[in-house]
């Protein structure tokens, strides 16, 4: 169990630079399909400011409540990047065929774009919460250490 | 280029400080060091997209990791005894990097157009990309699209490591 760090300028420094940092990850994941980043990317930025929280403040700290939360969503992303696969067979096509997403007024181009983003949030979600799930895993030290 | 040279050099520097040194700890940062020097060398050769997930997760995410596995383990360096450099590795390993090199010949060059690797499927992506996806970075194109089912098997892998990993390090709760 981590415990919270008792530094005044790390806290005050962590809270100066978890948003900002949780603020790139959603950029370069947006960004991806314009420059560098993408999916993975985005998402291990965003493990990692939410990693940075549980050192800072501790895992039952109120100030990394997203960390902590954020847990119960493993498997979301992989959920959502199946999804679309399966929304494109839904609507007659391969899976993962984004020509056959039934997007209302897209055209075919438009309908690739909007599937690449939406796979992208999707791989993003999966890595952040297995970021952040490892971490935790890795920190999962208790008191009964001696019984093994 | 110019800076090449020094960024390999620098790679195996630290590559080789990376298993030489005592301190686990330094063995982590060192590390990290090497993957940075790597995204760098990426980053020079044009590949960005690579160099950014190297940056971040080499020198980022897998640093973080290795110093929380050392946390709950142990910072010394207690069960690796160095032994004398056994006589197969002296005679075996310049044969195999005398056949790498020999092999490394053959190789096309760096941007050949002619090469089968950019002969082949490559100009159909670089042409159609935005035509098809509107999409301008061809490598997230790639990814997500025209390769989306690998993509979506290597969500997979990260996904089970992320529950193998929870499965076998966290305990149950009192």
């Amino acid at each position: 169990m981590i415990e919270a760090h008792d530094s005044v300028i790390i806290r005050t420094l962590g809270r100066l630079v978890i948003p900002i940092a949780q603020l790139f990850g959603i950029y370069v994941l947006v960004f991806g399909q314009y420059g560098p980043g993408g999916g993975f990317v985005g998402g291990v930025i965003l493990a990692a400011s939410m990693i940075l929280a549980v050192l800072i403040f501790g895992r039952d700290g109120p100030d990394s409540w997203l960390a902590t939360k954020v847990l119960h969503g493993d498997g979301l992303g992989l959920l959502i990047f199946a999804g679309v696969g399966g929304l494109c067979l839904i609507g007659g096509g391969q899976f993962l065929n984004y020509t056959h997403l039934q997007i209302p007024g897209l055209d075919d181009p438009s309908r690739h774009y909007v599937g690449i983003l939406l796979t992208q949030i999707g791989v993003a979600a999966d890595v952040a919460v297995t970021g952040v799930s490892i971490a935790i895993s890795l920190s999962a030290e208790d008191e009964d250490l001696s019984d093994d | 280029m110019i800076l090449e040279l020094p960024l390999l050099a620098f790679m195996v520097m630290t590559a080789a400080g990376a298993v030489l040194v005592k301190d686990l700890i330094s063995s982590v940062f060192i590390l990290g060091t090497y993957s940075f020097t790597l995204a760098l060398v990426w980053a020079l050769l044009g590949a960005v997209d690579v160099a950014f997930v190297e940056a971040v997760v080499g020198a980022g995410l897998a640093t973080v990791f290795f110093l929380l596995t050392l946390f709950v383990t142990s910072e010394e360096d207690t069960r690796i005894r160095r032994s004398s450099i056994p006589w197969t590795a002296l005679i075996g390993l310049p044969i195999v990097a005398i056949l790498l090199l020999y092999g490394a010949a053959d190789l096309p060059s760096f941007g050949d157009p002619l090469s089968p690797a950019s002969t082949h499927v490559s100009p159909v992506y670089l042409e159609g990309s935005v035509e098809q996806t509107r999409t301008p970075n061809v490598v997230t194109a790639i990814l997500m699209d025209y390769r989306a089912l690998d993509t979506l098997i290597e969500t997979i892998v990260i996904f089970t490591a992320g529950i193998a990993c929870a499965l076998i390090l966290r305990r149950a709760s009192p």
